[in-house]
């Protein structure tokens, strides 16, 4: 109510109803500018009673009571300046200034307004007057604060002892005694949260590292196309191109340039090269090299082969360096035991020289052995006793073709002791029998293998079997001498000669027993398709092996029946190793009259012997110039039955032994043919004795099927089949006696001649004919055999045995087995010129015998 | 038909000769002495060989142009005519 800064301002509210009363009202009485209304006193008073408390004077009731003067100023606030739209003005002095003071404010200033236009007022300084108090100083009491009680003073300190004293201050833990502190710990008021406006961050720029990969569509290639068989056009396309106008005149404007060109090539070969070929036909030159044969091994064995000569040779024929020999006693030696536990086949292996891979134990010297062709692992062998002997080495088969891995020092395995007692075999015609020695020192690593099969001695030789060979596989024989194709594909089948005259067939598979075997390693399923296992029928009683088919040869024209002893078989068809395919005219039987005999049934208790009568001829098998033997039974035949000449079978005939022979080293050269008819027939054979002695080889020329060579003696010879005047070559006699002899097996026209001081003459048709083209000194004793061997395509061998027991493997020289070019048909034309040449000698010497009146001259062909 | 056989004769008749064999532009032959696989085979190589020889010759002077192709081997020759749609291929054992 107090106005403000003024003591007497009182603001007051008067409402309508008292602006009425007291005539002012806003707007009509009292205005903005005419603000200014006196109230009497009185009035006041007398509103204030009549309206007592909602008069708008009673707040300042006191103060209108108070008044001094007679008439209040009520000011209109317009502008609300003290709060309300009226106020009073409770003095006199503040009445008369409000009244006055503008009027005269206002005539001042406009006084003053007249009066300052003309002049300049002179500045005066402010002159300090008395403070006049204006009733400000009571409102400032009114308002300060002051006081109004006493406040009361405490004064706290610690006694006086403690002052000064010794602290002593201590530690401790304020988290030990609860409550000691107090924290503030924070939390997360969740209702409170601050918003990060900013953020004070360091940042760095680094380079940044990123690795990426990225695909590419990578194809991998693909065939487009794909072709599986070529394209071809069909026949009736090819007709039509070929019936088309275009091929006419591609074909006329073409074939003239091809022609040129064909005869160009005709007439010579542009591009030969003269001085390649010099070199394969000139031979190096004399003297480059005088050892054509290079030692490459020798074998010799103390234990067997002492005071030993080698009979036989003969290569393994699919193991690579295997080669076996059989050791006879020294013909020398007269006195002969009838056990031989020393008669053996030594194996021996390029690999080891020392030790022998195998030994074969037989009944009796062997003088002859052949591998089978088609199963190595059989061998058969001839024996002094003339009894045939196989070996079944099957289960060695192995150790031979790993001779190079043995090691020295195997146990010796004997398999048994074959103890034989060939008188004991009277009563039965058994077998020998076994004696089962098992010999359990092993030191040496040596193999003795018996012989699993032998021939009943009552029904073979009686002379030593001196030669032996196998059937070839695609024919054989059955017991009435009929040839027929061998189905079974191997060689079953073999034929022995010797020297009382006979010649035996045999056959393999009379040795396996029809029912039980004794052996565990024949197989009876395999009878077809392979080699029939040769059995054990040693233990057996009931196996005979007795020949299939024997056939005699008698010498004609002798009263006394001389039979010749042939020593040597060569069978055509072993030369050739070509299968017959033409089955049907195998078949074909001969057309031989099979004639009664008591030999039908091949009862071989009976000692009669048969003849040959027929052969095979070239009806047979087509393309092959084949000899074969059909056997026919017949009683009682003194000659070779013979018609015609064709294919002929050489025998050599070797005199020495029986006394009975006239003629030595007799060649026969007889023709064996199909027999039409029956009994006597003269033979047209011819014998030539051109060999002083024994003849000791007869072979042919592994090139060409009618060329043979013959060695005996002092010489040799080299006969061609169909010319019946002599041989066409027949060498000079020499110093020493030719032993043994073989052809070369790569070169047409070489052959080797070993003679009885050790020497091995190597003869080359095409350098010289007169003499051998080089000789070489192989050992001191006389060579018994010689083997040449293909093992590889560069290397030959050539293996030498003598009679001293030692077995040479000489390697042959390349020149000397690799043939020049031309080489066959080089020699093919020597041998024409030779045929032609002793034509032209037989034509004269005929002239002369006929101009001379002389009888009938000898024909032996001595020309060179 | 019956020239084109006795030009075929007569040049399978010359000394030495082993095979004739005529082929397409394809190198599809048409005619042959040999058997089917052998012929192919020839006839597949020697075409792409022709081809080749061919434009070789005429990529050096393009006027130029292949007319007989040779091939001498140890073991023989082959000879090759070409023309613009068949090829006349000869084999022949050159004279010893």
């Amino acid at each position: 109510m107090v106005g403000i800064g003024h003591p007497e301002i009182f603001p007051l509210v008067f409402t309508t109803r008292t602006q009425e009363i007291f005539n002012c009202r806003v707007d009509e009485d009292v205005t903005e500018e005419n603000c200014f209304k006196l109230i009497k006193k009185d009035d006041i008073i007398q509103d204030l009673k009549t309206r007592a408390a909602i008069s708008d004077f009673h707040p300042v009731k006191n103060i209108v009571l108070e008044y001094p003067g007679e008439e209040l100023l009520i000011v209109f606030d317009a502008n609300f300046q003290y709060g309300q739209n009226f106020y009073l003005v409770a003095s006199e002095e503040a009445k008369e200034n409000f009244l006055k003071p503008p009027e005269t404010a206002e005539k001042m200033d406009s006084e003053e307004e007249k009066e300052e236009t003309p002049e300049v007022c002179a500045y005066k300084p402010p002159v300090s007057k008395p403070w006049v108090s204006l009733g400000s100083e009571k409102e400032v009491e009114e308002e300060s604060v002051k006081e109004r009680v006493k406040k009361i003073k405490y004064m706290f300190s610690q006694g006086q002892r403690k002052f000064g004293a010794p602290i002593s201050f201590t530690d401790r833990n304020a988290s030990h005694v609860k409550d000691s502190y107090v924290e503030c710990t924070s939390y997360q008021d969740k209702t409170f949260s601050i918003k990060v406006l900013e953020k004070h961050v360091g940042v760095q720029m680094v380079p940044k590292v990123r690795e990426a990969g990225t695909q590419t569509q990578w194809t991998y290639p693909k065939n487009a196309t794909t072709q599986y068989f070529p394209r071809q056009l069909s026949n009736e396309e090819k007709e039509e191109i070929l019936s088309s106008e275009k091929l006419k005149q591609f074909l006329t404007s073409v074939c003239l340039r091809m022609e040129i060109a064909l005869q160009q090539n005709e007439i010579m070969n542009a591009f030969s090269d003269d001085w390649k070929a010099l070199e394969d036909d000139m031979s190096s030159p004399d003297g480059k090299s005088d050892i054509c044969l290079k030692t490459y091994q020798t074998f010799t064995d103390l234990h067997y082969l002492k005071d030993k000569s080698i009979s036989c040779i003969c290569w393994h024929p699919t193991i690579y360096g295997i080669i076996a020999e059989s050791a006879t006693k020294q013909p020398s030696k007269e006195e002969r035991t009838k056990l031989q536990h020393d008669s053996v086949i030594i194996f021996w292996s390029f690999f080891d020289p020392i030790h022998p891979q195998l030994i074969l134990e037989c009944l009796d010297d062997i003088y002859c052995f052949q591998f089978s062709p088609s199963d190595p692992n059989v061998i058969a062998g001839g024996c002094f006793s003339g009894q045939v002997v196989l070996w079944d080495i099957s289960q060695y088969e192995e150790k031979l073709q790993n001779a190079k891995s043995v090691a020295v020092g195997m146990k010796k395995t004997v398999v048994n002791m074959n103890n034989v007692s060939v008188l004991s075999l009277l009563e039965n015609d058994d077998m020998s029998e076994l004696l089962f020695t098992e010999d359990d020192e092993s030191d040496k690593g040596q193999i003795l293998v018996r012989h699993c099969t032998s021939s009943s001695i009552h029904h073979s030789h009686e002379k030593r079997i001196t030669d032996i060979h196998w059937l070839p596989d695609y024919f054989e024989v059955n017991r009435m001498g009929e040839t027929f194709e061998n189905r079974a594909g191997i060689c079953v089948q073999l034929v022995t000669c010797s020297p009382d005259s006979l010649i035996l067939f045999w056959d393999i598979r009379d040795t396996k027993l029809p029912t039980k075997h004794s052996s565990e390693k024949v197989k009876e399923e395999n009878s077809f398709n392979m080699l029939p296992e040769v059995s054990d029928t040693s233990n057996d009683p009931d196996l005979i092996w007795k020949p299939l088919m024997k056939l005699s040869l008698c010498d004609s024209g002798e009263e006394n029946n001389v039979k010749c002893s042939p020593t040597k078989i060569s069978l055509q068809e072993q030369h050739y190793h070509y299968k017959i395919t033409d089955k049907e005219q195998s078949l074909h039987k001969s057309q031989v009259h099979i004639k009664e005999s008591p030999y039908a049934q091949m009862s071989i208790s009976s000692k009669k012997t048969m003849n040959v009568l027929e052969n095979i001829s070239n009806n047979f098998f087509v393309g092959t110039e084949l000899l074969f033997l059909i056997l026919l039974p017949f009683p009682q035949i003194l000659g070779y039955p013979v018609l015609q000449e064709r294919l002929p079978m050489y025998i050599r005939i070797r005199e020495a032994v029986l006394a009975i022979k006239k003629k030595d080293g007799e060649i026969i050269y007889s023709d064996w043919e199909m027999k039409t008819s029956s009994n006597e027939e003269k033979i047209a054979s011819n014998k030539y004795t051109i060999h002083k002695e024994a003849v000791n080889t007869v072979q042919r020329s592994p090139f060409f099927k009618d060329i043979i060579l013959s060695v005996g003696g002092w010489n040799f010879a080299i006969w061609k089949e169909g010319v019946t005047n002599g041989p066409i070559l027949q060498s000079n006699c020499t110093v020493q006696r030719y032993t043994a002899g073989h052809w070369s097996l790569t070169r047409p026209g070489v052959f080797y001649i070993a003679t009885d001081d050790g020497n091995i003459d190597i003869w080359d048709l095409l350098k010289e004919t007169h003499k051998p083209s080089h000789s070489q000194n192989i050992s001191k004793s006389a060579i018994t055999c010689i083997s040449p061997r293909v093992a590889s395509p560069k290397q030959q061998f050539l293996a030498v045995s003598d009679d001293s027991g030692v077995l040479h493997v000489l390697e042959i020289r390349r020149t000397l087995s690799h043939p020049s070019s031309n080489e066959q048909a080089n020699i093919l034309n020597y041998f024409e010129k030779r045929v032609q040449c002793l034509k032209n000698l037989k034509k004269d010497q005929e002239f002369e015998i006929r101009e001379n009146g002389n009888g009938a001259g000898d024909t032996d062909g001595t020309n060179n | 038909m019956a020239e084109t056989e006795e030009t075929l004769k007569r040049i399978q008749a010359h000394k030495g000769v082993v095979a004739t064999m005529v082929v397409n532009a394809e190198g599809i032959p048409i005619r042959t002495t040999l058997d089917n696989s052998t012929t192919v085979h020839y006839a597949g190589l020697l075409h792409q060989l022709t081809m080749k020889a061919r434009s070789t010759v005429r990529d050096i002077d393009p006027q130029n142009d292949l007319t007989f192709l040779r091939i001498r081997s140890k073991k023989h020759e082959i000879m090759v005519a070409p023309d613009k749609e068949y090829l006349l291929i000869v084999i022949q054992n050159p004279s010893e």
